[in-house]
């Protein structure tokens, strides 16, 4: 009833067939008949339905995986893919180094989260570049344990690194090294091939998953799906979808001419990880570790999260600070709008019917950019805020003759704290041709408490909020200016 | 022997292959089950029109309280709990109806459609509030000893306040879940998701109408656990045996994770009131507390729940003259339940609360008064029993030594007197813990054990295995006794079955940390009475003599310490042909405890588990965020029969710990509405949350003649050591107080004074920097 698609499911090539807006999980499991990937939570917060999904880069002339929640990837993103799940790690009847390691350090008890930790790990295995013990434990940011406390998990990593690491990040072609090794079973070697051949003969785009029932309805764009799959998985089954994750023109990170400009489709992910951007951001790599989790940040990506408008989205407020600027297109028009001036109410938006977001940019001052984010929540990592804030400031030339410096121009962004993601006019506007000294810092902070109106909720009750902002605020710019103030000046 | 390895369970795990309750095969006739729930927290219904659930494309039935053939009663201690609600509404979540339909989608639709109409009444949400009101589950309980009243007048200081210790949610990555099969005859077979099959299948029988041979429950094991399905994987199972009973076919019930996280219980918050009064030099003279324990709606275990946190209310403490009293306050929630440590914690967190307080105004680290009333060989608990192989002490000093703690506490100093926006904090946490159920009935066990003729080995108990490595523990029971040599994987040619009921009959939950013991010790001897059957027909064999000096020795018959030509196969397919019995069943009872509860006295336990860890935390005194760096402990696990495990067990039992006081917080709306109802709302550590180090340090030569071969339960002690992670962040926020020059004593008091409450939040921390 729907059109079959072809695609790898770990060592074989299928054709199947799904309605695109069906949930992966839903269709390994019950299409697919496999069990190994698990349902724990159907919100992308416990990692127990991880699976492997490899792309073919035409460009790159390789394959590339990432590993994504299953409960939050439309089965519309399968058809040309390499799916894997951890019946595909599995050879024989033995077990895989990772798995072996898993065995070996006890860091498995009910078992249920495993298959969710063993595939993550493996992507990390085979796309990280530096192979390092933090980058093993941001590749399991995403998968919950109830049982391990983790230690045995971490041990686990370090193990396979201390004793594989070297080789792993010397190797010319890392899957044959991990096939070699014993990471992997050696049909990954012939995953490529097979891959390009699918993207070759797919040049039609014809090999897709059933886009719904044209029912008259409105089309869902869907992107990385991250939330619409979390907050209306309903309307992905019935309404008509247009999936745009495949559309390589939307992604990319480009720094010329004074200006970063990111594709609306680019994942989180590649933020954390572009090197261009570094160069731009110093700690963009920080920054983004307390965004999500690395499953999330694969999919999820920078445009769906502005446009989603939570007030509290984190790359949102990030884009704020910044003083982006968005591209949105219609019927190959486009227009420009200050991010500053796209949130007009709660998930209001200046966006018309059919505009897509396309480019998110920002200016970089010749004086480089000083830059900083903050972020508290419950739990540190895959939380959202309590209170998330991102500044931005310059400071007036020939500033440097001693004393204290001026601002000449201060952008400062806060999430959580109002019914949109809040540019703090009058905080900034107040900052501006301001000295940063211990009195102007505090003043600012009284201006800045009587534009926000935070609310209590399980993030936080009101005045946990104002007191935090403001100590965000302050850590801003003791963060930024280190030699200007003083903590002892504001606390 | 030594074993390190986590057994056969675990090569399943990483390979994707275990099946959970979801992953089940079923018949082609399975139906699925989806429940309806209280939209209120208190009321009663008017109407109830599951009509709309019918016209649902695929919806096939819908079940309620009146389609219940037997007794609509699934109470535990007290029957006080429906299966489906009646008239009275208790709690947002309370089951009401059961869909049942051709796939989970269609009876989640069809729930959704169910129109219920009610009287709201004004739901009560606060435990003293319940108390007050006279909603008390069971009797007040009160553990004394000494004479409190008169011994306040010989203390130097008598410390006071209220302390309010939040829920926790299990968050067993399994959801609930059951699968019931119709068997030919009419009687019901039903793969539960449960660590208390015998229950399940004497409540569905009740429900059912059936007598309980009528019931076969089976639990291949669990997706973990932690107490949430000891007493609440029940009413799944009854629901789905309920429709498969009507409909005659196969039905299956899992909840998604947000039913769960709405719709079960939590480990019970407390709101509790102390007085500790101390002597000068810091000795503990007298202690009072009242613990009014937030029930939910129904008992469930809430007694017994209570009555352990009276149990541990001093800790691991001597008092001479203590009076604790508790209320079990039934409130318009989830019914609390089951969660490792079963309410001591709770207990000890208060008395930990009042140490502070008192080392506080002694002007004295808290950890010195901690050591000084530690429990001594032959002292007297609140309930009558003398400590015996008490190490409380051993494992203080021990920690002290090893983790060079003076040096520690000046570093700590060190970096507080160097860094004004980072503060330390270091604190400790001696850990006393029962064993046994303190329902005495509960502490038996059986055990059936077939010894195939080929040589290999099944073993059936009642012991669930939910990650905890009992299956491992019983493998190494068989192992030993027969002597058996590993194959070349390693793994020994034992097999343990499956839980199920018409193997193992009436027994007890796998809980309370003795699984093992239990469950070991009828397996021991199950196993023994074949290996004396077997030796005693080597006696007889021709070239084998001198029954008393056999034995087995890896795989082999060994006479007067040498091996023979005869191998353990060859043994047990002579003594085959020859007609030996190669199976037992065996029976345990742990000997000699018991409790009085007309005069609350009596030896309860069938001994103690001791440790002590010490837990450092920086605190980000700008954000109000926090880390732990390290927690190290000295744990006394007897002569610990699984290294791995007993690690395992013991680090993720200490980061529960950890999370139930700071991260983990359960809120409700004024309605009566869980807020953490999704795991979105619902966070528990994650892997940046673990501490940057733990160790956990067995104590040696330790052993324990009432464990299972020397050794002691390991389940649940460890969770009271995430106890000084929330008094190490306590003394890291003190730090940066008394760096802004506090004040006076006097304001340093004041500020202290009044309410501790958990979890310690990154709010309660910022709001705690700068009040």
């Amino acid at each position: 009833m729907y059109n079959p698609f072809h695609f790898i499911f770990n060592d074989r090539e299928l054709v199947q067939s799904s309605p695109a807006g069906k949930v992966t999980l839903d269709f390994i499991r019950q299409d697919l008949h496999h069990t190994g990937t698990k349902e724990g939570c159907r919100e992308g917060e416990c990692g127990a339905c991880s699976i492997l999904l490899g792309t073919w880069s035409g460009s790159e002339k390789k394959v590339t995986y990432r590993s994504v929640n299953s409960c939050l990837l439309p089965a519309g993103s399968v058809p040309g893919k390499h799916l894997v799940t951890i019946e595909g790690l599995t050879f024989g009847s033995g077990l895989n180094l990772i798995q072996q390691a898993f065995v070996d350090q006890g860091a498995t008890q009910c078992g249920f989260c495993t298959p969710g930790f063993i595939i993550s790990l493996t992507r990390f295995f085979l796309e990280s570049e530096t192979l390092t013990v933090d980058e093993g434990l941001d590749a399991v940011s995403g998968n919950i344990c109830r049982c391990t406390g983790y230690t045995s998990i971490r041990r686990a990593i370090e193990s396979l690194l201390g004793r594989y690491g070297d080789a792993l990040r010397g190797a010319e072609n890392r899957t044959a090294a991990l096939v070699e090794a014993g990471f992997l079973p050696s049909y990954f070697t012939e995953i490529p091939e097979k891959l390009r051949a699918l993207y070759e003969k797919d040049s039609g785009g014809k090999n897709q998953a059933e886009r719904n029932a044209d029912t008259g309805r409105e089309e869902i764009l869907v992107a990385g799906a991250t939330d619409l799959l979390v907050q209306r998985p309903e309307a992905l089954l019935q309404q008509p979808l247009k999936l745009i994750d495949g559309e390589r023109g939307m992604k990319g990170i480009t720094v010329e001419n004074g200006m970063c400009r990111i594709g609306a489709g680019t994942p989180m992910e590649d933020l954390r990880q572009s090197k261009e951007l570094a160069a731009v951001i110093h700690r963009i790599g920080e920054y983004m570790k307390l965004i999500a989790s690395s499953q999330i940040r694969q999919r999820a990506t920078v445009g769906g999260n502005l446009v989603n408008a939570s007030p509290i989205g984190d790359t949102t407020v990030m884009f704020l600070g910044l003083d982006a600027v968005i591209t949105l297109e219609k019927n190959g028009k486009s227009r420009n709008v200050a991010l500053k001036d796209f949130y007009l109410g709660y998930k209001k938006l200046d966006l018309e019917i059919g505009e897509i977001m396309k480019e998110i940019s920002f200016d970089i001052p010749p004086e480089g950019m000083r830059f900083n984010f903050e972020k508290v929540s419950k739990r540190t990592h895959l939380d959202i805020a309590s209170v998330n804030s991102a500044a931005r400031i310059e400071l007036a030339e020939g500033a440097s003759g001693g004393g204290p410096k001026t601002i000449r121009k201060a952008v400062i962004a806060a999430g959580g704290t109002a019914a949109v993601p809040l540019f703090l006019r009058k905080t900034c506007a107040f900052l501006e041709g301001k000295k940063i000294t211990g009195s102007v810092l505090k003043q600012a902070a009284g201006v800045m408490d009587g534009e926000i109106s935070p609310i209590s909720d399980v993030r936080g009750s009101e005045a946990y909020k104002r007191l935090l902002l403001r100590q965000l605020f302050f850590a801003h710019f003791l963060t930024l200016f280190p030699g200007e103030i003083r903590a002892e000046e504001v606390l | 022997m030594k074993h390190r390895t986590m057994g056969t369970d675990a090569s399943l795990h990483v390979r994707g292959e275990t099946r959970y309750i979801d992953d089940h095969p079923v018949p082609e006739s399975c139906l699925h089950a989806a429940v309806f729930t209280s939209p209120v927290a208190r009321g009663r219904i008017t109407s109830l029109d599951t009509a709309p659930a019918m016209e649902v494309p695929g919806v096939r039935a819908v079940f309620s309280a009146e389609d219940i053939p037997g007794e609509n009663q699934i109470g535990g201690i007290f029957p006080d709990e429906e299966l489906l609600a009646e008239t009275e509404l208790k709690f947002i979540g309370q089951a009401v109806a059961v869909v049942i339909a051709e796939n989970p989608e269609a009876a989640r639709k069809g729930a959704g459609r169910i129109v219920l109409e009610a009287e709201e009444l004004e739901p009560v949400l606060d435990p003293r509030e319940a108390y007050g009101k006279g909603q008390i589950i069971g009797t007040p309980r009160i553990f004394s000893l000494g004479d409190v009243d008169s011994a306040w007048d010989s203390c130097d200081v008598i410390v006071e306040g209220r302390v309010e210790t939040g829920g926790q949610e299990h968050l067993y990555l399994e959801t609930q879940g059951a699968i019931a099969l119709p068997r030919e005859d009419g009687t019901m077979k039903i793969v539960s998701a449960t660590q208390n099959p015998s229950h399940v299948q004497h409540l569905a029988a009740r429900v059912l109408g059936f007598e309980m041979h009528q019931v076969e429950v089976e639990v291949p094991r669990l997706g973990g656990a932690f107490g949430g399905k000891e007493e609440q994987g029940t009413s799944w199972a009854c629901m789905a045996a309920l429709a498969a009973y009507r409909l005659r076919v196969p039905v299956k019930l899992v909840l998604n994770r947000r039913e769960d996280l709405a719709w079960t219980g939590k480990r019970h918050p407390y709101s509790s009131d102390y007085k500790l009064g101390v002597k000068a030099d810091g000795t503990f003279v007298a202690y009072e507390a009242a613990f009014y324990q937030n029930a939910g709606a129904t008992a469930d275990l809430s007694s017994a729940i209570l009555e352990r946190t009276l149990f541990h209310s001093a800790g691991s403490y001597f008092v001479p003259n203590t009076r604790v009293t508790g209320f079990s306050c039934r409130t318009n929630v989830a019914p609390n339940t089951a969660f490792r440590g079963f309410g001591g914690p709770q207990g000890m967190f208060v008395f930990e609360s009042a140490v502070a307080e008192a080392a506080a105004v002694l002007g004295k680290e808290p950890a010195e008064l901690q050591k000084k009333n530690l429990l001594n060989e032959g002292d007297m608990f609140p309930y009558g029993m003398k400590t015996s192989g008490c190490t409380a002490r051993r494992c203080f000093s021990e920690a002290e030594q090893d983790f060079g703690v003076e040096e520690w506490r000046r570093k700590i100093e060190k970096f507080n007197g160097e860094n004004d926006l980072f503060k330390k904090g270091l604190a400790c946490m001696p850990v006393c813990f029962g064993i046994s159920f303190t329902n005495t009935t509960l502490n038996q066990a059986n055990s059936l054990v077939h010894v195939y003729k080929d040589g290999s080995v099944g073993v059936s108990t009642a012991a669930v295995e939910m990650g905890q490595g009992v299956k491992q523990k019983m493998v190494q029971v068989a192992a030993d006794i027969f002597s058996l040599s590993p194959g070349e994987d390693g793994t020994y040619p034992v097999r343990i079955e499956f839980t199920n009921t018409t193997r193992n009959a009436n027994t007890s939950p796998t809980a309370a940390s003795t699984g093992s013991d239990l469950n070991g010790k009828a397996t021991e001897a199950a196993c023994i009475q074949i290996r004396d059957r077997l030796l005693h027909f080597a006696a007889g064999l021709s070239g084998v003599s001198g029954e008393p000096q056999l034995s087995l020795s890896h795989g082999a018959v060994v006479s007067g310490g040498r091996k023979t030509e005869l191998t353990w196969k060859e043994l047990v397919s002579r003594a085959y042909l020859e007609r030996i019995n190669l199976s037992a069943h065996a029976h345990y009872a742990t000997p000699d405890i018991y409790f009085d509860k007309s005069k609350e006295k009596g030896e309860p336990f069938a001994y103690h588990v001791y440790g002590t860890a010490f837990v450092e935390a920086t605190v980000d005194c700008l954000r109000g965020t926090y880390r732990f760096d390290a927690v190290r402990a000295v744990h006394d696990g007897g002569t610990s029969m699984n290294n791995l495990v007993d690690r395992g067990q013991s680090e993720g039992g200490i980061v529960q710990g950890l999370g139930w006081l700071t991260i983990e917080e359960l809120l409700y709306s004024d309605a009566g509405r869980p807020l953490a109802d999704t795991m979105n709302n619902c966070k528990v550590p994650d892997i940046y949350f673990v501490p940057d180090e733990i160790t956990v340090k067995f104590l040696e030569n330790s052993p324990n003649p009432f464990g299972i071969f020397n050794s002691k339960a390991v389940g649940e002690p460890p969770f009271m050591y995430g106890i000084a992670g929330y008094f190490a962040l306590r003394a890291a926020v003190d730090a940066f107080r008394a760096g802004r020059g506090g004040g006076t004593e006097r304001k340093k008091r004041e500020n202290r004074k009044g309410l501790i409450t958990t979890p310690m939040t990154p709010e309660r921390v910022l709001t705690r920097l700068y009040d």
